[in-house]
């Protein structure tokens, strides 16, 4: 614990987790592994931006996410794409183990 | 100078070789309130490496979103309960206790026990308390003959066995409180809900809504599905008709507005909130009963150390939802690190998403993203609305089934 601590602080950042650009940590409210709006975690950064994008402008129709796309910049959504893309599909590795544990 | 005051400064000395921060405890976090805020926030705390310890005096959740499900027959109760072993199990100390004392000079919460819990910076995630002094009548005793179902659990299943025992003809009032409360469409979805169970079971039945305000969230959406599946059983009584309530007799099952006296088979009452007990006690709920904060740290403006998250928080535009306090959970706890690690936090930006059914497979929804601006969380221009409201039948299904899933995505987060 105190390790985890000391690495996560002003000694150590890069060790520590990395920290979600503005918005992202919201994202995983709905988007998850088995969710009618899928895992986001893991997916490839151009394909995300590309996405956030389309829904941006409209171009790609969306019941929610034409809506909140809206409120960030391109820099943002970059950033945004970026972060997730970097983050383990943990959602995927979980259902797997789950189903490895079934007899 | 005493062997321990040497022996300190010796080990200060070597320490300092290594770095500043090696000679630093670990900083201690308290979170009072285990829902959506309160466990979202100690996850967070204890990823980023904090001792944390999360005092929650049930040892069960009673979730709310989807409890007007319950109401009406579409979810078993079970759907809303949710225990801490999932926390404990990811390391976090539980302590199921209420706080019964807060001392912020000394930085210590006192719990019912007689435990002392010291802590760097404290959480307050209290969610609210129903202010039963705000309409006559209507008391904690009230509440057994009048349930507000707004706290989930026993009040949620005695609205629900009500209406199922109600007569054929019988009337269900629904009384909304004026603005802030929790969850802004709550009462709106829960009067649809119970209009559809009367639609199908007691279609000679109708529910009066009463409402303290003449606008409320999705309120197009709302209307426009009501006008279209409830023309008989939901009738809607805005404060300009009267809809605000005086009083209730909660033996004569009356519900009194300036207007009329309506006689109830079933009236659920909501009436008007403030945030939790530990918010005045902590001293950071200001005259309105409700906490401002900081909209970067959601630090009190009244109790430095102390941050507060959730439905207790004055958030601006940001509504009091699970999602908002989901979403606050995560942003509070990377400033709470940032400033115990002495580092500035970066200006968050939050989302919420809300979803409310007016019908079983007819789900619609608002969004917002949310940035502080002028020293409270304001609205992104351009960004956030409703559901369209001339859209397909298709859309609805969809958003049903996205209510669905968020509800599992963010429950299984939360306490999975």
């Amino acid at each position: 614990m105190v390790a985890a601590w000391l690495l996560a602080g002003p000694m150590g950042m890069a060790l520590a987790a990395e920290r979600p650009p503005p918005g992202a940590s919201s994202c995983a409210g709905c988007h998850a592994e088995g969710a009618a709006m899928g895992a986001i975690d893991g997916r490839p950064e151009t394909e995300i931006a590309a996405a956030l994008t389309a829904y941006r402008s409209g171009e790609r129709p969306a019941s929610v996410m034409s809506r909140i796309a809206k409120g960030f910049s391109d820099a943002e959504s970059q950033a945004i794409a970026a972060y997730l893309s970097r983050q383990p599909a943990a959602a995927v590795e979980q259902s797997n183990a789950t189903s490895q544990e079934r007899p | 100078m005493s062997p321990t005051r040497r022996a300190l400064l010796a080990t200060g000395t070597a320490l300092a070789l290594v770095g500043p921060a090696i000679a630093k405890a670990v900083p201690k976090v308290v979170v009072i309130g285990g829902g959506f805020g309160g466990a979202t926030a100690a996850r967070a705390l204890h990823r980023g490496g904090l001792d944390v310890t999360l005092v929650e005096v049930n040892p069960t959740y009673v979730s709310c979103p989807f409890s007007n499900e319950v109401i009406a027959g579409l979810q078993p109760m079970a759907a809303q309960r949710f225990g801490y072993d999932g926390l404990v199990r990811a390391g976090i100390r539980v302590v199921h206790e209420a706080a019964t004392g807060i001392d912020s000079e000394a930085r210590r919460v006192t719990l019912a026990d007689g435990t002392a819990l010291p802590y760097d910076r404290l959480v307050l995630s209290p969610g609210i308390d129903l202010r039963f002094d705000a309409i006559p009548g209507y008391d904690q005793a009230a509440a057994s003959r009048m349930p507000h179902a707004w706290k989930a659990g026993e009040q949620t299943l005695l609205l629900a066995r009500q209406i199922a025992a109600m007569p054929e003809n019988g009337t269900v009032l629904l009384s909304v409180p004026g603005n802030p409360y929790r969850c802004p469409p709550g009462p709106y979805e829960r009067a649809s809900l119970i209009a559809h169970v009367l639609k199908t079971r007691k279609p000679r039945a109708k529910l009066i809504l009463l409402d303290a305000k003449d606008t409320f969230s999705k309120q197009r959406l709302f209307q426009s599905a009501w006008a279209t599946l409830y023309p008989t059983q939901l009738e809607y009584v805005p404060l300009a008709e009267g809809g605000q309530v005086s009083a209730v007799d909660p033996d004569a099952m009356i519900v009194r507005t300036d207007f009329a006296d309506y006689k109830a088979d079933v009236a659920c009452i909501i009436p008007p909130q403030r945030a939790g007990r530990i918010a005045a006690i902590a001293g950071v709920a200001d005259r309105s009963g409700w906490c401002p904060i900081d909209p970067v740290t959601f630090e009190s403006r009244l109790m430095p150390g102390i941050h507060v998250i959730g439905d207790a928080a004055i958030a601006g535009a940001m509504p009091k939802s699970a999602f908002s306090a989901n979403a606050q959970g995560k942003v509070c706890a990377d400033a709470v690190i940032d400033l115990l690690a002495g580092r500035a936090p970066e200006t968050p930006k939050l989302i919420n998403t809300c979803y409310s059914l007016v019908a079983p497979g007819y789900g619609i929804s608002i969004a917002g993203v949310y940035h502080p601006a002028g020293g409270v969380l304001a609205d992104v221009e351009g960004a956030g609305g409703i559901s369209p409201v001339d859209a397909p039948m298709t859309l609805r299904a969809q958003e049903a089934l996205y209510a669905a899933d968020w509800y599992r995505t963010i429950t299984r987060q939360v306490f999975g």
